[in-house]
């Protein structure tokens, strides 16, 4: 009994641990991303709220928080309700698997990236609900192009992935990340173009620039949310911010060796993993922030030809390209 | 399976407050999908009936109503209805004010295609070259502001020249920032001429052939894009552009990506004659002598009845113009801005009419908009440059 309590409080802590700093992250991405996209167009960005506007998503977050949430009297209540709340708690389920460092993991299951994948594929339930229930012509067509070009990305992420698993021999992301142990042998310099592929994915997963377009703002105003207000856009804006973060943690686990220091030797190995997989994460995350300051907007139907007649040929490619010189030169892991 | 279900389309009422309207424009889409079957603009959420006012006001009180048409070429405006005043009147207008015509017309332009350029680039989804644009946009403002006082509504031009003469140091500043301003230029083109997602957002979308273009009443850079060399500073040059050199660009396709590569380089042609005016520029006095139309010096006043009577008459009746009717056009940033004014020999306009380039552009939306998808009508509706303050006047 008392054993029984104590796991559970055990693990009730660690996801405390994981979510509370996530929350925190999410928040000053948001500062950050204002503070670089600034930076890149010749401004400052938030310089009002405390020194250098740090305290600016923390006011943010105080006046949303204190909005009045505002259905629409056409809206189906509960699934209107429903949805950024699937979107936001997804954001953060995806977290139970990713390694921080060895052994420092919530879940340590060997499926882990089929548990990543299956959560991050049920996050286009939450804007489809969201464009459904808003009964709102701009809300519902950012529901369907959402839904229409989901696979067209998905696909491809599913192929790359596979690419990854052949190298590395092994569906659990501890062991994916052991696998690139060894001075710099992280999968982004082998699997280089598919790292490049898998960037341009993961920005259509979440649906941010050059593929946000849900919420494609020159046409659709802001899309799936554009009914929301209050805590209910808050969750949206808090689950798409956690997806950022969630999958530059699984880019950095995949292609950037997760935790692992870039050189095994004295300077690099003093600072301990979850230092150099948060700094790689940030990294990733910059890429965000550049690609939106820098790139215009795809068209919906031409993302999914990019999807469909670039990423799927080329990623299923190098899947086989890989795959065979693994079998010819007998690396396949045991 | 029953046949006679009645398929209707998807209907979308794209504005008045939408962030793509560039105004106030309303358009009522029908939609397959996101296929456009029908793009149907309403316009008139910005009417102030200026034609009607112009009516009722003297000459001069008028020359206002011109920079808040298309509040992004507001000098270009002011001078098509000073160039039909002049006619009418037939008043020699000074050389050194010609030159500032001709450049501060540049340099409108130059501030006009800043605007719809990089709001252009926001429309396809790219931020930064509106930010950086705007820098140099509002430089254009700020010598707008030290030449004519206003950074916007400059109400300048008069009938037999300009209301004052430049400050001393604004010729030096100006030719200094032209070299900055081509830089960003560069810069700008950086971001967007060979990006392809940008060419992918605008390449073949809104396609027009000259023909289509001349039958729709298309002038300007729109017209240009298609292939037309058709400029009015070369055509039928007024002010000194018979005297400067630059080159009218013109595209082949014209279609949006033409129309943005068209505008970009008139305003490196713009560049070259600002330049190329600021060295002509001779000194001298930038209005008429003739006191029928220009109020006299106040020391004057003080010594002859003549300028005095002058004074009182312009000050409270103003200038009368001939009976006679005319039509003025000068090549404004988004095309032929023109104005036909008839008068019956009062000091008020008895009908002012003006043509707007916007208006006969933005009719050629559903045209240009068919079977494109909602996405294309956004940058559709960027390239075509429109202000609601001169659609619908």
């Amino acid at each position: 009994m008392i054993d029984g309590i104590l796991s559970v409080a055990w693990i009730v802590t660690q996801i405390m641990l994981v979510v509370g700093p996530l929350l925190l992250g999410v928040a000053y991405a948001t500062w950050a991303e204002r503070k670089i996209i600034g930076a890149m167009q010749l401004r400052q960005g938030p310089m009002t709220v405390g020194p250098y506007g740090l305290l600016q998503p923390i006011a943010d977050g105080a006046k949303l928080f204190l909005k009045e949430t505002v259905i629409p009297s056409g809206a189906n209540r509960g699934i209107f309700l429903l949805a950024p709340m699937i979107t936001f708690v997804l954001s953060l389920i995806a977290w139970a698997v990713i390694p921080f460092d060895y052994g420092m993991v919530i879940s340590d299951i060997n499926v882990g990236v089929l548990y990543l994948f299956a959560v991050s594929s049920l996050g286009v339930y939450g804007i489809v609900m969201a464009g459904w229930a808003s009964n709102s012509r701009y809300a519902f067509l950012g529901a369907l192009r959402s839904s229409a070009q989901m696979i067209s990305y998905e696909i491809a992420i599913g192929l790359i992935i596979i690419a990854v698993l052949i190298s590395a021999g092994s569906l659990n992301l501890t062991e994916i990340v052991l696998a690139q142990s060894g001075n710099g042998f992280w999968y982004v310099f082998p699997h280089l173009p598919m790292a490049v592929v898998f960037m341009a994915a993961i920005l259509a997963e979440t649906n941010r620039h050059p593929f946000d377009l849900p919420e494609d703002e020159a046409s659709l105003v802001t899309g799936y949310n554009v009914e929301y207000s209050s805590m209910a856009f808050a969750l949206f804006f808090l689950g798409e911010y956690a997806n950022m973060i969630l999958m530059s943690g699984i880019f950095a686990t995949l292609f950037l060796g997760g935790w692992l220091a870039p050189f095994e030797m004295a300077p690099f190995t003093w600072l301990p993993g979850p230092v150099w997989f948060i700094l790689k994460i940030c990294l990733v995350l910059f890429v965000f922030f550049w690609a939106r300051a820098t790139l215009p907007r795809y068209r919906y139907d031409q993302l999914m030809r990019l999807g469909w007649k670039v990423f799927l040929p080329f990623s299923l490619l190098w899947v086989v390209l890989t795959s065979g010189f693994m079998v010819a030169f007998d690396l396949l892991p045991a | 399976m029953p046949t006679d279900v009645e398929m209707r389309s998807f209907t979308m009422n794209f504005g008045p407050q939408h962030p793509a309207a560039h105004g106030v424009l309303r358009l009522v889409l029908e939609l397959d999908g996101e296929v456009v079957d029908r793009a149907d603009p309403h316009i008139g959420l910005l009417h102030r009936g200026t034609e009607k006012l112009i009516e009722y006001r003297p000459y001069i009180q008028s020359i206002p109503y011109f920079d808040r048409l298309d509040y992004t070429s507001m000098l270009c405006q002011e001078h098509s209805y000073i160039l039909a005043m002049e006619r009418l009147l037939g008043v020699e207008v000074p050389e050194r004010a010609l030159w500032i015509r001709t450049f501060m017309d540049e340099i409108t332009r130059i501030g006009n295609h800043l605007l719809n350029i990089t709001t252009m680039a926001l429309d396809c989804g790219a931020m930064t070259p509106m930010l950086w644009g705007f820098e140099h946009r509002e430089k254009t403002m700020e010598f707008y502001e030290r030449l004519t006082g206003a950074r916007m509504h400059a109400n300048y031009y008069r009938p037999g020249g300009v209301n004052r003469d430049m400050p001393p140091d604004l010729a030096d500043d100006i030719r200094a920032w032209t070299d900055e301003f081509l830089k960003f230029v560069d810069d700008m083109e950086g971001l967007l001429t060979e990006n392809r997602i940008f060419k992918q957002r605008t390449v073949d979308i809104g396609r027009m052939s000259t023909d289509d273009a001349l039958h729709w009443g298309f002038s300007g850079p729109m017209l240009r894009a298609t292939g037309m060399p058709w400029d009015l500073r070369k055509a039928q040059p007024y002010a000194k552009y018979e005297q400067v050199e630059f080159d009218v660009p013109v595209g082949s396709n014209g279609d949006c990506y033409d129309r943005y590569l068209v505008r970009v380089e008139e305003m490196r042609q713009s560049v070259h004659i600002i330049r190329q005016c600021l060295d002509k520029m001779p000194p001298g006095p930038v209005r008429t002598d003739d006191k029928k139309v220009t109020p006299p010096p106040r020391a004057e006043m003080k010594r002859s009845m003549e300028a005095l009577i002058h004074h009182f008459k312009l000050y409270t009746e103003g200038v009368h113009v001939p009976a006679g009717e005319c039509y003025a056009a000068v090549e404004s940033g988004k095309g032929e801005f023109g104005v036909y004014l008839v008068s019956d020999g009062t000091n008020r306009p008895y009908r002012c009419k003006i043509r707007s380039p916007g208006y006969v552009h933005l009719q050629a939306l559903d045209y240009m908009g068919q079977g494109h998808q909602l996405a294309d009508i956004v940058a559709i509706i960027g390239s075509l440059d429109v202000v609601f303050g001169e659609v619908d006047r």
